[in-house]
């Protein structure tokens, strides 16, 4: 009923419109804007234009009334938009063609009250008097403007630990800690095989604690080349990394392992973000991009039942790099 | 005169063809598939013998057990290379690097690329024959995509494959290596490629992706071979962040010249 009702309203407009271009101006009135030529052609094209619009509005009902048809999303996009795009340049076509336009351009005015100026300068200037340490109290306005300027920037504290980083080397990591899948089942030693890699997390700890992911690869033990204090760290060539890559925090989603290594290059996690390149085999340290320090390993322990566990906490903290991240162990 | 320099023209040109073809001929032995006299007049077993002697020899080894370092069997070609031992591989791997034209691989120490198998039908079937024979190994496999749910698909190529292959299987790069789209494969190939891991890719066991699970990659892998564009321009399927800056740019355009069209220049 409201469109009907629109419709009926819109109509009566068109009606006063043409009743309204019917009459001459009266006399009495003298015109505000100067009377333009009439330009029929100009009309003609708004009038063809306008009804395009209408004829690509009704072609929009008829598509959308179609269950399925080839390109349908197309054929609307080209009714609908064509009918707004019509009815855009009727708009056009009538502002430069049709509606009588006028340059004015207004002079700016000459200054008023010269000499109440002078006089105003005078006043502001003379009020003053009674102030004796006009220096101080500048300075004591500057203080109250800069400390209330800083005030307002103290929120960007809260963006990160600023004195206190403490929380950036917690990890959930303890000896003991289960490795856990996606669904939380603890993984077996022997279900890690080699020349493929998993994704591991610590049992019972929210998935997105950046600390609780791990990538975890077996590879051949006489391939492993691991510092020497962490010998005991891979049972049986198993080896578990941070899964968030030290340069800018990205998951380590690739793992390159060679199908015959004589000719092909090294096993390799990478990060697809910036291709940084960790090497498994020698405690995660960087191969290739822009990481700044290796990636934080995991010592292993196998249970007596076969199940991963933690051997101990991180090899280094874990997540992207900040200021100070080389100095001190994870807690 | 003209017909004087056309002779000698002529002359010139056969010379050269003929120092070139000499030349080739001693710089690089003849390369390409080595085929043997009668192959009509061969059963499969002898012709898949006889192609394996003539093209895959110098770098898989005699009855396929391998080429590592140090060894200086000479093949096809002349190659000396090194190359996996085909022992165990199976129908399975024989049938993929073949059909995909991975292999013959023209250089040992290149990455195989897809290519258009330089073998005729007969032959591979022959050499696929010949190379499960000379150990137990897995069959070719048989991944019914139609059984395969297509959400779990997304989920599980964004698991385990996404990370070089892209989400929309566009491949990529993965430090040392080109990772190839997954236009041009069929869903066999899909299944072998999981199970072989070839080259730099991390292979995975029934264990980490099981046979059902697989028909869902499959099924996945093949729906992203002709995405449904609902929007007509697919702008290689990259994702909402190239569409968008696509549309900022044309919109931009349209919008500045729009302007410029309804626009009046304003007299300085």
């Amino acid at each position: 009923m409201r469109w009907l009702e629109r419709i009926a309203l819109g109509l009566g407009a068109l009606r006063g419109l043409s009743r309204g271009r019917r009459s001459e101006p009266d006399g009495e009135n003298a015109r505000i804007v100067p009377a333009g030529e009439p330009d029929r052609r100009a009309e003609t094209v708004v009038i063809v234009l306008l009804l395009a619009a209408a004829l690509a509005a009704v072609g929009f009902m008829v598509v959308y009334s179609f269950q399925s048809l080839g390109n349908q999303t197309q054929l609307l996009g080209i009714t609908l938009g064509g009918a707004l795009a019509l009815v855009g340049i009727a708009l056009v076509v009538i502002a430069k063609r049709l509606i009588v336009t006028e340059e004015i351009e207004e002079e700016y005015p000459e200054p008023e009250h010269v000499e109440e100026q002078v006089k105003v300068v005078q006043v502001v200037s003379e009020s003053t008097s009674r102030f004796t340490r006009k220096r101080l109290l500048a300075a004591a306005g500057g203080a109250a403007a800069g400390a209330m300027g800083l005030a307002a920037l103290t929120p960007v504290l809260s963006l990160g630990p600023f004195l206190d980083t403490t929380s950036f080397y917690d990890t959930p990591w303890r000896r003991g800690r289960r490795l856990v899948d996606k669904q939380g089942r603890p993984y077996r030693a022997d279900d890690i095989e080699e020349d493929t890699f998993y994704t591991a997390y610590a049992e019972g700890v929210p998935h997105d604690d950046i600390g609780s992911p791990l990538v975890v690869v077996r590879l051949a033990p006489d391939e492993l080349r691991l510092p020497p204090e962490r010998r005991t760290w891979a049972p049986g060539g198993i080896v578990a990394y941070s899964k968030v890559c030290t340069h800018a925090g990205c998951a380590i989603a690739l793992y390159r392992t060679p199908l015959f290594p004589p000719v092909e290059a090294a096993p390799a996690l990478v990060c697809p973000c910036h291709y940084s390149t960790f090497d498994p085999a020698s405690g995660g340290t960087v191969l290739f991009g822009p990481a700044g320090r290796n990636l934080p390993q995991l010592p292993l322990i196998v249970d007596p039942l076969g199940d991963l566990r933690a051997g101990g906490n991180m090899s280094a903290p874990v997540g992207p790099s900040w200021a100070g991240v080389r100095g001190r162990k994870p807690i | 005169v003209t017909a004087i320099t056309r002779l000698l023209a002529v002359l010139l040109l056969a010379a050269l063809a003929a120092g070139s073809s000499a030349d080739r001929a001693r710089a690089q032995p003849p390369v390409g598939i080595v085929r043997p006299g009668d192959e009509r007049g061969l059963s499969p077993r002898e012709l898949g013998a006889q192609l394996y002697a003539g093209n895959c020899v110098s770098c898989h080894g005699v009855d396929g057990r391998g080429v590592v370092a140090g060894s200086a069997s000479r093949g096809a070609g002349d190659i000396a290379g090194q190359g996996p031992s085909l022992r165990g591989v199976g129908a399975l791997a024989a049938d993929f690097y073949l059909r995909t034209g991975y292999m013959p691989l023209g250089s040992p120490d290149e990455q195989p690329e897809r290519s258009r198998p330089l073998l005729t039908d007969r032959e591979i079937r022959a050499l696929v024959a010949y190379v499960a024979s000379l150990g137990r190994g897995p069959a070719i496999p048989r991944p019914e995509p139609a059984k395969g749910s297509l959400s779990d698909g997304l989920e599980l190529f964004t698991e385990h494959c996404a990370g070089c292959h892209q989400v929309v299987g566009q491949g990529g790069f993965v430090t040392g290596a080109r990772v190839p789209p997954l236009e041009d494969v069929t869903a066999r190939q899909v299944a072998q490629a999981v199970r072989i891991g070839p080259y730099l890719m991390p292979k995975f066991s029934e264990k980490d992706i099981t046979d059902a699970e697989l028909n869902s990659i499959v099924r996945y892998v093949l729906h992203n071979k002709h995405p449904t564009d609902r929007g007509g321009w697919g702008i290689g399927n990259l994702g909402p962040f190239p569409e968008g800056m696509v549309t900022w740019l044309l919109a931009a355009v349209v919008l500045v010249m729009t302007c410029m069209v309804i626009g009046t220049r304003l007299r300085a």
